[in-house]
């Protein structure tokens, strides 16, 4: 009898902080089993944003900054830069990347700084009490959009996967979710690939993860699950924006 | 005989790996753990392939699979 599936060692064994039915705690598992793939656990620094995301550094077997809020992939860049034979990720949700961080992101991205950005979409600011996000779709109710995001008044909800594509300094650019088992193992393989990029030295790796939140839609988590699919997948599309390494 | 392991400490009940077996194997009890979550519970390993799905859909690892 051999052990199939088990814990990557990247990934300590203690409980999360997360919600019944978050996908945070999935794609943690994802970007640690990326970290075992390529034996980097010992040289890896990630830097944790600001949102539920921040406790990661309780989570993850690696070397964590904490940066201020939006401000991850500055970051990084200032400890890639300082210390260029270390695996620098950041992982950052939509409040933080998408909003407080858009100059940051967008910035490292064309510069093309040689970093692995995780970018966890959950069209909403989950850890401050479920705001609206430059995210979030058109009709959703929000703490702060309690009748529904209206684009007339707040614009449509941004696709960062397909914009950050655009620029000359992106290796690479994705978009996958985590929501059934057939999309898990596909985001296995393009967290891989994110992480290859900067193991290879390919440049700047960007991938986007659509993900629940239940607590703040005000779901059960299968519910909120099955919403990733039918209301998110078809309007955040998944798959690959720019691999210019072709890894 | 493949089977897994769900470590009741650690499952939140959310019920994601209910959806993901193909033969229905996993479902969640009415028993709480000491979270107070209703955990998810394993039956009749005579016809699991170990094809680990509901393990790679656990949010929470909580699932070893042995084959």
């Amino acid at each position: 009898m051999k052990q199939v599936f088990s814990r990557p060692e990247s990934l300590k064994d203690i409980q999360t902080h997360f919600c019944p039915g978050c996908h945070h705690g999935s794609v943690h598992r994802l970007a640690a089993e990326a970290m075992d793939e390529f034996g980097v656990r010992g040289e890896t620094i990630g830097v944790a944003s600001v949102g539920c995301s921040v406790f990661l550094y309780g989570y993850f077997d690696v070397d964590v900054i904490e940066a201020p809020h939006g401000r991850a992939p500055a970051v990084a860049t200032g400890a890639k830069r300082a210390r260029p034979d270390r695996i620098v990720f950041s992982y950052q949700g939509d409040g933080d990347l998408a909003a407080i961080g858009t100059a940051e992101i967008i910035h490292a991205a064309n510069r093309g700084e040689d970093i692995t950005v995780i970018f966890v979409n959950n069209t909403t600011y989950g850890m401050t009490g479920g705001q609206m996000a430059p995210t979030t779709m058109v009709g959703q109710k929000t703490s702060t959009s309690p009748y529904g995001r209206d684009h007339s008044k707040d614009g449509y909800p941004i696709r960062m996967a397909e914009l950050l594509a655009q620029l000359e300094g992106v290796g690479f650019s994705a978009r996958v979710a985590v929501n059934s088992p057939k999309n898990v193992m596909q985001a296995k393989k393009l967290m891989k690939t994110a992480f290859r990029y900067q193991v290879e030295k390919k440049g700047f790796a960007f991938i986007e993860v659509l993900a629940a939140c239940p607590t703040n839609w005000g779901m059960n988590p299968l519910a909120a699950n099955q919403r990733v699919g039918d209301e998110m997948v078809p309007y955040f599309p998944l798959g690959v924006y720019r691999n210019t390494a072709n890894l | 005989m493949p089977h897994i392991v769900i470590d009741e400490a650690r499952c939140k009940g959310c019920g994601l790996c209910t959806i993901a077996c193909p033969k229905k194997l996993v479902a969640l009890s009415d028993s709480p753990n000491s979270m107070g979550f209703t955990v998810a519970v394993f039956s009749d390993a005579s016809q699991c392939t170990g094809c680990t799905l509901c393990a790679e859909m656990c949010p929470d690892v909580a699932i070893t699979v042995f084959k």
